[in-house]
């Protein structure tokens, strides 16, 4: 039976495309800018790209305050659903976009900012993303993962690298599969519920009680494959170690938490309801994807010789940590998640961020690769300071306390064990342990080491400017001093969470 | 500001430490001196404040930091952590004072400071979380020492050294989550406040679990048979400094936390887990008495039979009654003394010949007799001379497990003997008979920095071994405390016989929550 999509013209509510109207007019507007006067310094595209960001990041409070205020805002015959998750969400793309736009502002010149191009592309990514989190359309959702993706590739590719045209091509490939798969899967629920509205597809399934299981279950498959592929699961991760040696460190470090985090809210959309179901192929399914996902990418993480392929391979282990809050689909689990990416986001923006500022033109002798572990050999003798904050973040990935992340892991695998997965909490904190192994790795190459190439010292923050200084002196107290803000942080993702009834 | 005294502990180092940064490095060294003396003597002001006739907690301090999941700052301290954070303070003082020219001179006391820090708040934390951050927070400037200024294979060293103790820890933070969660549920709120998880009784499996995933975790840090792997490479190569603070306070970490979490939240799986850690507690001092004795290497000889004496400690830990508990916790301050003392003298000799083999020495005392005289007295002391501060520790600890077994306190006193045997034969070749190698000829004695580190601790030595009131007395009422709780809150009739029920009236009474 095909249930009724209510539409009420009533409760069109346009103004809750507002956020994401934002950024798409500024990218208009920087376009329109560049026809009339051409030329620009990068470093007003990179401050107009920030005031309009602000101004989503105002329209997002102002939604927040009325979310808190009367709950749940529909709009658009039903297509945006700004809920808490779709908050959270956009908080985090659009904060993490605030941080990572300054990174632009290098000192010595690269070719991609030179394009108002860039920062309009920029801008429609983030619009895209902002779409994808605010909606349980399948339609929608599909179509702000294409915009945003498709924006991401190009940029990408601007960076003027053989490299990252190849990292462009496959993450280009590896992509159109993934929205091949998603478009099937999504084909699949249409057909079995007649709608393509996420709670309308819950509400047909429970209806009927899971008649056409071995349909959903292709459904489901073609869906996990194609959002495992955006927030690189393994074995979809494939492409990501790859495309972040050839994007830019900044670009890696961003494409690290906003796709994935608008990649997680659509998974707990989609999956929260089926494992709640009781769809126990499912359970099996995911925990062995998150089990897989922490301890191979872990493994792989371990025999890398260059920092950002290891720093990659790391990331993927987050995104694995991080799914099982999906899996284990408690308040606390699903709020736990979102406290958890609020404090990646510091810590790894900060981590890339280091790697950015230390970005060569030219390679020196005998240097394999641009940030291979033997370039910051004995670098607490040639920069401490810079050596000081790298391990700062590293030791924060690693998760030693007091340091952001700590608290990340400590109220996820609390939720484990408050779900009654304490294997799965074990599995984790060893996990925890194992990683703890290639963080310590560039700490005792940086700290223990003598130097091994000859480089000029000037190389290690040979792009720092004082607006690169400034992120990444963000980002690290934001890591040391995250203790502070945990409480309210807490409180308020639990609230907004809870209130969305996840 | 007195009122804070603890908090003061704690964060006074690394304030200093992060002021260090500043210091020129030619003063580095004296700033590094005046500001662990200042922590030194607020240490002493910490015992003159101590109130011995409280058992329960002292200088208590506490503020929320995260409310909504239950975990605030709370310090305090009691009998048995008051002494370990003085002796912690007093060694980053002397070791401090007493280190030799080595380069980055700087880094190494601004490391030293925060390593202070973790110390003092691993002792003084009350709070599981706190614990955890500071019992973490630890391993970074032991690894930072051991990796920078250690030997050949130092790199090796400190990340086994950090690997082995992190994966261990990481276990125990399950542990602690869960134990946080089981509060949760019997009570409504979270709470990470060891003295809130004292008041509840658990239902024996749950114990039985808590207590492995605990175990793990200190097991490592102590380090007990079969996780020592770690201990003699990490002595072998950390510089001088290093292993003293290792071995006096950082091994120290393990057994406290045995007695602050493992005995009271868990007396029925203690008694359950007595023998086999008993067990495991002898074949860790008679094995490692036996390895001790086939080593070439001074220093490795003395790691050994630290670990060893680290049995002891265990060994009276289980006792689970008030002689064994207090002799324990008497002998870690003990082993803190002599073993530190002994890897500074281990210490002395490699700054003079850059070798610690022992085939190389051989008539010492002849050349060095003032080094020999501390050497020898700290010798007897670790092989339990009486009236040395060994005995006392050793004695309390096998008096108190006497009452549990009588066949495994014979095989324990046997083991000590064997410690006796390398410890005295070592000796021999190093410093009797003729001097042998030329180059030994002509050794200095001990200058006047390395007087001023050893003797205040062959002072502290004889005099503990002589009257050791002073210090055992606060120690016994903790204890005492402990040792009721245990037996109140202990559910099965075989813990109920084990942990002795005391005659004293609980001073105060704790109302208890139960798991169901």
């Amino acid at each position: 039976m095909l249930s009724n999509v209510n539409i009420s013209l009533e409760s069109l509510n346009i103004s809750t495309l507002v956020p994401m109207l934002i950024p798409i007019i500024g990218a208009l507007f920087i376009l329109v800018l560049d026809l009339f006067k051409k030329d620009q310094n990068k470093s007003m595209y990179v401050m107009l790209s920030l005031l309009f960001m602000m101004l989503d990041f105002g329209s997002l409070i102002d939604f927040s305050l009325r979310f808190s205020a009367n709950g749940t805002i529909l709009g658009y015959f039903n297509m945006m659903l700004i809920d808490g998750l779709a908050l959270l969400a956009q908080f985090v793309i659009v904060g993490a976009s605030m941080l990572f736009i300054p990174l632009a502002l290098t000192s010595k010149r690269f070719h991609e900012f030179s394009y108002p191009e860039f920062f309009a592309l920029f801008l429609f990514m983030v619009s895209g993303f902002q779409f994808m989190v605010a909606t349980d359309n399948l339609i929608l959702i599909f179509i702000g993962l294409e915009a945003a993706s498709l924006a991401l590739y190009t940029l990408i590719a601007l960076h003027n690298r053989s490299k990252s045209f190849e990292a462009a091509v496959k993450y280009f490939t590896m992509g159109a599969l993934a929205a091949g798969f998603y478009a099937f899967g999504s084909m699949v629920l249409y057909a079995l519920s007649g709608s393509v509205e996420i709670h309308q597809i819950a509400a047909v399934f429970n209806a009927d009680e899971f008649v056409n299981l071995p349909y959903i279950l292709v459904a489901v498959v073609f869906l996990l494959a194609s959002l495992g592929f955006k927030v690189s699961l393994v074995p979809f991760h494939t492409w990501a170690p790859d495309v972040y040696e050839g994007a830019s460190a900044s670009m890696a470090g961003y494409m690290s938490i906003v796709p994935k985090i608008a990649g997680f809210v659509v998974i707990m959309r989609l999956f929260e309801f089926l494992i709640q179901s009781g769809v126990v192929w499912l359970n099996v399914v995911l925990y062995a994807i998150v089990v897989i996902t922490m301890t191979a990418a872990n493994i792989w993480a371990l025999v890398q010789s260059d920092v950002k392929r290891m720093l990659a391979y790391s990331s993927i282990s987050h995104a694995g940590f991080v799914m099982a809050a999906v899996l284990i689909g408690t308040t606390q689990a699903n709020s736990a998640l979102f406290l958890y990416w609020v404090l990646f986001t510091f810590t790894n923006l900060g981590a890339f961020s280091m790697l950015w500022i230390s970005r060569q033109k030219n390679l020196a002798p005998g240097q394999s690769s641009d940030h291979s572990y033997s370039k910051f050999a004995g670098l607490i003798k040639i920069a401490p300071f810079s050596a000081t904050i790298m391990a700062l973040f590293m030791l924060s990935l690693a998760g030693i306390p007091p340091f952001a992340l700590f608290w990340g892991k400590l109220y996820m695998i609390s939720s484990a064990v408050a779900a009654g997965y304490v294997v799965l909490a074990l599995i984790m904190a060893l996990n925890s342990a194992i990683a703890g192994y290639y963080y310590l790795k560039l700490v005792v190459y940086m700290f223990m080491k003598e130097p091994e190439i000859d480089i000029d010292s000037k190389v290690y923050t040979m792009n720092a400017s004082v607006a690169l200084r400034t992120i990444i002196g963000f980002a690290a107290i934001g890591t040391v001093f995250a203790i502070v803000a945990l409480n309210p942080l807490i409180e308020f993702i639990t609230a907004f969470v809870y209130n969305s009834g996840y | 500001m007195l009122d804070h005294i603890l908090s003061l502990l704690i964060f006074f180092p690394a304030i200093a430490a992060m002021m260090g940064f500043v210091v020129h490095k030619d003063s580095a060294k004296a700033y590094g001196i005046a500001v662990s003396f200042i922590e030194f003597i607020f240490s002493l002001y910490l015992w003159y404040a101590f109130d011995s006739n409280v058992s329960g907690m002292q200088f208590m301090e506490s503020l929320p930091l995260i409310p909504a999941f239950g975990i605030n700052y709370l310090v305090g301290i009691d009998g048995i952590s008051l002494f370990i954070i003085i002796m912690a303070s007093f060694f980053t003082m002397i070791g401090i004072a007493s280190l030799a020219e080595v380069k980055k001179m700087k880094n190494l006391i601004i490391t030293l400071l925060f390593l202070q820090m973790t110390m003092a708040g691993v002792f003084a934390a009350l709070d599981a979380i706190v614990f955890y951050t500071f019992w973490e927070l630890s391993l970074v400037p032991m690894l930072y020492i051991i990796g920078a200024w250690g030997g050949p294979l130092r790199i090796y060293a400190s990340i086994k050294f950090f690997l082995y103790t992190f994966a261990g820890s990481l276990v125990m933070l399950v542990g602690m989550l869960f134990m946080a969660f089981l509060y949760n549920q019997a009570t409504g709120v979270w709470s990470f406040s060891i003295l809130e998880w004292y008041r509840l009784i658990l239902p024996e499996n749950y114990q039985l679990w808590l207590f492995a995933a605990f175990f793990i975790g200190f097991a490592i840090k102590v380090p007990m048979f079969p996780f020592h792997t770690w201990l003699p490479y990490a002595h072998g190569q950390a510089p001088t400094i290093g292993s003293v603070i290792l071995a006096a306070v950082l091994l120290k970490m393990g057994t406290y936390a045995f007695i602050r979490f493992s005995l009271p939240m868990f007396p029925d799986a203690s008694v359950f887990f007595m023998f086999p850690i008993a067990i495991i507690a002898i074949i860790m001092i008679i094995y490692t008495a036996m390895v001790a004795y086939a080593q070439e290497d001074m220093k490795q000889v003395v790691a050994y039979s630290s670990v060893s004496h680290m049995g002891i400690i265990i060994l009276g830990t289980f006792a689970l009654n008030v002689e064994g508990i207090t002799g324990s916790v008497f002998l870690m301050i003990g082993h803190g003394i002599v073993s530190g003392a002994l890897f500074f003298l281990v210490g002395v000799i490699y700054d003079r010949r850059h070798t610690k083999m022992m085939s190389e020495f051989g008539g010492l005392a002849s050349v060095m007799p003032r080094y020999a005289t501390i050497f020898g007295i700290m010798m007897m002391a670790s092989v339990g001379l009486p009236l040395l501060i060994n005995f006392v520790g050793e004695f309390l600890s096998l008096l108190g497990f006497y009452n549990q077994s009588h066949i495994l306190t014979l095989l324990a006193g046997m083991a000590i003997i064997v410690g006796a045997i390398y410890m005295l034969s070592s000796f021999k070749k190093a410093f009797f008979g003729e001097v042998t190698n030329e180059k030994n000829r002509n050794l200095p004695d001990l200058n006047s920095k390395e007087i001023f580190a050893l003797v205040p601790l062959t002072i502290i030595a004889v005099w503990l071994g002589v009257y050791p009131k002073p210090v055992l007395e606060p120690i016994n009422n903790s204890v005492k405390s402990v040792v009721m709780l245990m037996h109140e809150k202990a559910i099965t009739p075989e813990a109920k016989m084990r942990i002795p029920a005391l005659e004293e009236k609980t001073l105060m009474q704790i109302p208890q929550a139960e798991v169901k």
